[in-house]
């Protein structure tokens, strides 16, 4: 399917979050994640179901003022 | 003088540094263990899997060792200042949050309307907010009312080193929120500024740019370092009141008569 991934168009074949993720090179990753605007606890990424068209945001720390 | 603390927190070190805009992060490394600074900002942004940089930067600041206070820096709305927060949270392991809901890009002056209402939710969900604000009297009060138990007024415009702009609403808010842990947050550009600003009664300054852009950030962060602390023993030193005209400090009793 087609998804959302911080911006870009990406093909990814997965059924939740927690696959997405692991399908888009974010395995053993610091990262904090939101589907469509909402924000998606680690530990509900399993079971939180994506779908065609998806937006998904992966944010890490960085530099701040 | 009883100490002010920050969500419980004691703060040895009165300035408290942002993290961006450093040449390179063993820069702003240094800068940070040579000044002792305790307590760094820091963001949240889009992280690629490929290049992963997010993670080498958290590794840095977790090997500094010091008190993380997580942003939302470039938020305009309540919703997205919230789920930034949320992320924030868990990414960063802390509770702590810098609220900014940004209500103009010109001046990065605080939605404060926005503000209020994204500090209220926040609290109620257990965040210690750390709300960017303005001089405001009454927003200052609604921010407490939300549950604040910090207040930070900018002294000018983010990243601008233009110093205290409106030294009148800072004293205004010293003397109306007497016991209120209170920081300068944004528009300092030179140590006379922190000095200036902890001579007014504030609790700590909050900058960056000032540091991160200065010829030798770690010389300039030192430089801040020492401006704050002696600000600081200023104020509880207690300052003498201004005067309008000249008063004699040598004593004139006694002075020879040589007309």
């Amino acid at each position: 399917m087609r998804v959302l991934l911080n911006g870009d168009e990406q093909q990814v074949e997965a059924a939740n979050l927690a696959e997405a993720l692991e399908a888009l090179n974010y395995r053993d990753v610091i990262v904090a994640t939101a589907l469509n605007g909402e924000f998606v606890p680690h530990d509900r990424r399993a079971e939180t179901p994506i779908q065609d068209g998806d937006a998904i945001e992966v944010l890490a720390p960085m530099q701040g003022g | 003088m009883t100490e002010r603390q920050f969500y419980g927190q004691s703060l040895a070190n009165r300035l408290l540094l942002g993290t961006a805009q450093y040449p390179s992060p063993a820069i702003l490394a240094d800068a940070v263990r040579r000044s002792g600074v305790e307590m760094v900002t820091v963001s949240l942004r889009r992280e690629s899997g490929v290049e992963r940089a997010g993670q080498a930067f958290w590794q840095m600041i977790r090997d500094l060792g010091v008190l993380v206070l997580p942003n939302t820096a470039g938020c305009h709305t309540v919703k997205e200042a919230v789920t930034t927060a949320h992320m924030a949270r868990e990414v960063f392991g802390t509770k702590s949050i810098k609220l900014e809901v940004i209500g103009e890009d010109d001046t990065l002056q605080p939605d404060v309307f926005g503000l209020v209402e994204a500090a209220r939710i926040l609290t109620d969900d257990g965040f210690e907010v750390w709300p960017y604000t303005t001089q405001d009297l009454i927003v200052a009060g609604k921010l407490l009312d939300a549950g604040c138990e910090v207040l930070m007024p900018w002294g000018a415009p983010i990243g601008s080193g233009q110093g205290l702009n409106d030294v009148f609403g800072l004293r205004a808010m010293r003397a109306h929120f007497a016991d209120v842990p209170l920081v300068v947050d944004a528009g300092l550009g030179l140590p006379s500024h922190a000095a200036q600003a902890m001579e007014l009664g504030y609790d700590a300054v909050l900058l960056n740019t000032a540091v991160a852009k200065a010829g030798d950030p770690a010389a300039m962060a030192i430089a801040f370092a020492n401006a704050t602390r002696a600000g600081q023993a200023a104020y509880q030193a207690g300052p003498m009141e201004v005067r309008d005209m000249a008063e004699p400090s040598t004593p004139v009793m006694g002075k020879a008569f040589l007309l």
